[in-house]
């Protein structure tokens, strides 16, 4: 399966994000890749499942085909466990 | 030292305690200028970090209180690193979630990937919601030197 976290620019916020995605996916025993990427490149993409962003860069994500989870808080792995799952299990 | 890629990558005079932002993009400048200061970029990097604001919004703020300002890897890197920015009053950078802001990290990426460990080391610190309070109510640099 592969997971796309989408920033901005690529290198901070979306890193993050793949951080603790992936720690996130590791506890629920799924395997999975979460690739840090720019919004050029995730708009581009066409085999992402599942695209995490944050609120405010949303709609330049909308026509994607993936399914798109926002994050509102990226330590909360807790949010992010609940929103992952929900899309996953 | 609890937080050993961290500590070595906010160099000499990246850390500033308490200033005063005037605003949003006043707060995420003076977290370039100490990028600058510390030998990581050239000014022209501040000046990206607050049209990436200004582009795309206070997405950069990605948790409570916290927000992560940075640019993209160009030739305006000179180094890869961080600085730490607290403000004495909390500002709003228009983030419904997670205004207002008290703590900024500036962070310049010389490329792509080089920057991983230090990246996860971040992750660890901000999840630390304790760390992350020690940070804002220490009084000068040296003391979040310590934390570090």
């Amino acid at each position: 399966m592969k997971i796309i976290a989408v920033c901005g620019m690529g290198i901070g916020t979306s890193v993050l994000l793949k951080m603790n995605a992936e720690k996130v996916l590791r506890q629920m025993g799924i395997d999975a890749t979460v690739e840090a990427t720019d919004m050029k490149t995730a708009r581009e993409s066409r085999d992402a499942q599942i695209i995490l962003t944050t609120p405010d860069l949303v709609s330049l994500i909308e026509d994607s085909p993936a399914e798109v989870i926002t994050i509102d808080h990226f330590f909360d792995l807790e949010e992010i466990t609940e929103k992952l799952s929900a899309a996953l299990l | 030292m609890r937080f050993p890629v961290l500590a070595q990558s906010i160099a000499e005079g990246a850390i500033r305690v308490g200033a005063i932002a005037l605003d949003r993009e006043h707060a995420v400048e003076m977290s370039g200028e100490l990028l600058v200061a510390s030998g990581r970029t050239t000014p022209a990097y501040t000046e990206e970090m607050v049209a990436v604001l200004e582009t795309h919004g206070p997405y950069i703020v990605i948790a409570p209180g916290i927000a992560l300002a940075h640019s993209k890897p160009s030739d305006l890197v000179i180094e890869t690193g961080l600085s730490l920015l607290t403000l004495a009053e909390p500002v709003v950078f228009g983030n419904a979630a997670n205004d207002p802001v008290s703590l900024l990290i500036g962070l310049a990426a010389f490329d792509h990937d080089s920057h991983m460990d230090m990246m996860k080391e971040l992750a660890d610190a901000l999840s630390d919601q304790q760390f992350v309070n020690s940070l804002l109510n220490a009084g000068d640099t040296e003391e979040i030197r310590q934390l570090l």
